[in-house]
């Protein structure tokens, strides 16, 4: 097999999903499995001071803190949220109870008939109660701004994203008396099980946890499922069987994480010879009622404070912000979106303050090989960016097109961003908290099972490793098998989430098929491990938040071009264009997928998709009133894939996942700013917005 | 009681489900038939849809009472047909499947917009999966697999 790893198969789970027999989690139904609906909080802040249950029929319970054995928390990175409401409410909507029975009309009926009375408090709202405060370094810090000719400052805001993958969240719990196992849609099988272990207080062999297959996830499935899997397993505990919890669309919109709304201040100091001298940069995250990830992805937010670029001299500080809202947490791309955006527009806005030439501005301070990066670290690996703006602006006819559109009033424009991702955990978290496990079992008839906790949730990861596998060791993928993972069979591999699945896992995959390729003995059991070791090179301080944030970053190019309607101020889209840099891709067409569904994404958060919070209640409750984007909504979109191999991933092969999606938001904010001639200061970028620069911006 | 005869997948099928009832649930709970999925449950995202009379619904706001003495074909046994094998092999090609959970909806709206128009232009194709919402792959995979069904399959239409 001496094919090029990236020319694309068909893959794996495509003929059971095309002909409707994949089995989601909705459409498993173990027998005698009983429904369970949650009773929410209906204050935004206070305590319970007294409930009233109704008498249950048989069969009926409800179920709440006082049947939790273990501690009423939901365990992960920062463990503040509690499974049940005991006293103390934090936001509307935050789950008290489970009514739990054989009859969903009978649980609906019995969940009218409780009444629980609150003692309210005052709710906070605005970004004053900071829970998590970080700052670093770069260079001189602030000193520069002493001797700045000229500061430059902007404030840019994002708002909530929410992931609407299609498939809501669902979870089932299965009851033996020495076991209790959990299936469900989600994409971190040992986040589920650590929780679990936690609130049932029981040992690591008396819970498994296993993925269903996942109808699209997007970093919603990510810490989110751990708290309705902790609560439906003490509802298996107490009834001793099986409990099924599926969320409908608006109780998924309404109480589940969404995108961190923020707020970024950067101000810049200029020199008389309109040079950047430095950056002060702060970024505000709404984190909800509960902190959960939220420290992590303000770290990843605050560290691409300079985008592509190099900057010398950096103050950057950041706050995560405790409000009575429901929770925010991890979405594709995690932080940087919301700070790419802003780094974007703001070196765009410096050129037209400054009336520099932005493109040659940019060019100016685009990072190159063996550049200091934010946290003062290195960008050690080729970094090919010229040559990708190159290519973007050759297929775009960038050039030409930005030059007419700014000099006529046409309604149409163009904008293009730049940007990178760092793939992995950030700092030191592989190396720490992960420590991920591989492991290749060749069975007595030559079938080699990859044992890994990595979940396809649609990104096609299923059919990637078995190609992987198949490729290393040279045999065909029908020999190679890959299930969806289950904790009593697959070691800790770590979280299918930031960009790590394919550099990290797939790296120590290859690494696993080397090894067994040595060891295989014909017709007899083989068992091998990888186990996660830092590059000696990579250093971290997570103190300081200094030294190299990223083993590897992964790097992109979008431009898109929009009409803007002159009196309703609609915006079309006219074109896209994409150039990445992923290392390697292990299957072209599924890089071409993520690129198409992921820039979707990304537009549509810079110019479409609006949820708010009104009193602390989400007003965007249904797929009516949160538009995501339809096949009418989109244009075909040009992507180019530039090999540039990293040494230490598998055949070369980067991060992909989240890359896509974060330069689609400044990439239209951009355009739309090309079109209108206005400063575009917050996304998304929606009708209303337009005619209020128009009028008085 | 009431009963509520129709064709499900090529055999009639009587059901006394009551005929307010969803005929989602009801052909994912009474038949068995989990192909079709719900995705929002209020007839927005296409996740749900079947093929009554040859024209696509959404099964989540389809009273059962409405598809009495109708026909009703839901993804199990249309991909099974000739032209159920067909769009699944452009879909394979181009790559149109991630997390696979519109899909069913999606080659079910393929076949209703073939059905009424053998050879839809692009801005067509687009308007006929506008009812069906997908979250990961940008539509785009789709409707080139469709494009390439109208170029090449278009006799089967």
């Amino acid at each position: 097999m001496v094919l090029d790893i990236s020319k694309s198969i068909n893959k794996v789970d495509n003929f059971e999903k095309i002909t409707g027999t994949a089995k989601y989690i909705d459409d498993i139904k173990p027998e005698g499995c009983l429904y369970a609906k949650t009773l929410r909080a209906t204050i935004s802040r206070g305590r319970i001071v007294s409930r009233k249950y109704p008498d249950m029929p048989e069969g009926y319970a409800i179920v709440d803190y006082q049947d939790i054995s273990g501690q009423n928390i939901v365990k992960i990175i920062f463990d503040d949220m509690p499974v049940f409401v005991e006293e103390t409410v934090n936001y509307f909507g935050e789950p008290i109870l489970l009514v739990v029975g054989e009859d969903k009309a009978t649980i609906m009926s019995l969940m009218h008939q409780i009444s629980i009375q609150y003692e309210t408090e005052e709710p906070v709202y605005d970004y004053v109660d900071s829970k998590i405060h970080k700052s670093y370094i770069k260079g001189q810090g602030e000193a520069v701004f002493d001797k700045a000719y000229k500061i430059i400052e902007h404030t840019y805001e994002t708002g909530y994203q929410e992931h609407v993958y299609i498939e809501p969240q669902g979870v089932i719990a299965l009851y033996e008396p020495d076991k209790i196992s959990l299936i469900g849609s989600i994409q971190c099988p040992y986040y589920v099980k650590n929780a679990l272990m936690s609130v049932l207080d029981c040992n690591e062999d008396e819970v498994r946890v296993e993925q269903a297959t996942t109808g699209g996830a997007f970093g919603g499935k990510e810490e989110f499922p751990s708290l309705i899997a902790c609560q439906v397993v003490v509802a298996a505990k107490k009834m001793k069987k099986p409990i099924k919890l599926i969320y409908g669309r608006e109780e998924d919109m309404a109480y589940t994480t969404k995108r961190h709304p923020a707020k970024i201040k950067i101000e810049a100091a200029i020199s008389k010879e309109h040079e950047i001298l430095g950056l002060r940069t702060h970024v505000g995250l709404d984190g909800g009622a509960y902190i959960g990830l939220s420290g992590v992805v303000l770290l990843r937010a605050m560290i691409a404070a300079t985008g592509a670029y190099t900057i010398d001299n950096l103050c950057v500080s950041g706050d995560v912000y405790i409000t009575n809202t429901v929770p925010t947490g991890a979405f594709r791309g995690f932080g940087a979106p919301q700070m790419i955006f802003a780094v974007e527009m703001m070196i765009h806005h410096i050129a037209k303050e400054l009336k520099e030439d932005a493109y040659k501005l940019r060019m100016k301070y685009l990072a190159k090989t063996g550049d200091v990066t934010s946290t003062s670290g290195h960008f050690i690996e080729p970094i090919i960016m010229e040559n990708m703006i190159q290519k973007a602006m050759l297929m775009s006819d960038y050039e030409a097109k930005i030059k007419k559109y700014s000099h006529d009033n046409m309604n149409k424009g163009i904008g293009m961003s730049w940007f990178l991702h760092g793939c992995g955990f950030t700092g030191s978290g592989e190396q720490v908290h992960i420590k991920a496990i591989v492991r290749l079992k060749k069975d007595e008839s030559n079938r080699v099972h990859i044992l890994v906790a990595s979940t396809d949730m649609g990104q096609g990861i299923k059919t990637t490793f078995r190609k992987l596998v198949a490729h290393k060791l040279n045999i065909p993928m029908e020999q190679v098998i890959f299930e969806n993972p289950d904790t009593d069979k697959v070691p800790d591999s770590g979280p299918t989430v930031a960009s790590r699945t394919m550099m990290i896992v797939g790296g120590l995959l290859a690494k696993a098929a080397d090894q067994l390729k040595q060891q295989w003995k014909d017709q007899e059991e083989v068992m091998v491990e990888e186990r996660y070791k830092q590059p000696e090179h990579i250093r971290w301080d997570d103190e300081t938040l200094q030294g190299d944030a990223y083993p590897a970053y992964s790097w992109g190019i979008n431009v898109v071009e929009v009409e803007v309607d002159p009196v309703t101020f609609e915006v079309t889209l006219l074109g896209v264009w994409s150039v990445y840099d992923v290392g390697k891709a292990i299957d072209e067409q599924v890089i071409l997928g993520q690129a198409d569904g992921g820039l979707l994404q990304g537009i549509s958060y810079g110019m479409l998709e609006v949820m708010k919070n009104k009193d602390g209640r989400i007003q965007q409750k249904t797929v009516t009133d949160y538009i995501i984007p339809t096949a009418k909504d989109t244009v075909f979109m040009e992507t180019e894939l530039m090999d540039n191999p990293y040494a230490l991933g598998p055949y070369g092969a980067k991060g992909a996942g989240e890359l896509t999606l974060i330069g689609g938001a400044p990439a239209v904010a951009l355009a739309i700013e090309n079109a209108i001639g206005k400063h575009v200061t917050q996304i998304p970028v929606v009708p209303e917005y337009i005619m209020e620069l128009m009028k008085n911006g | 009681m009431v009963e509520v005869r129709f064709e499900l997948n090529g055999e009639t099928v009587i059901t006394k489900d009551d005929p307010t009832k969803r005929l989602l649930d009801v052909i994912r709970t009474s038949f068995g038939l989990t192909g079709p999925k719900e995705g929002c449950g209020e007839g927005e995202c296409g996740g749900c849809a079947v093929l009554i009379d040859h024209k696509i619904m959404n099964a989540c706001i389809t009273p059962l009472g409405n598809v009495h003495g109708k026909s009703v074909v839901t993804i199990e046994a249309f991909a099974k047909t000739q032209r159920g094998q067909t769009i699944r092999k452009a879909f394979e090609t181009h790559g149109a499947v991630q997390c696979g959970i519109c899909t069913p909806g999606m080659v079910i709206a393929t076949e209703s917009l073939l059905h009424a128009n053998p050879h839809p232009t692009e801005a067509e194709i687009r308007e006929g999966l506008s009812g069906n919402l997908c979250r990961c792959t940008g539509y785009n995979m789709i409707v080139k697999a469709i494009l390439s069904l109208v170029e090449k399959e278009g006799s089967l239409w």
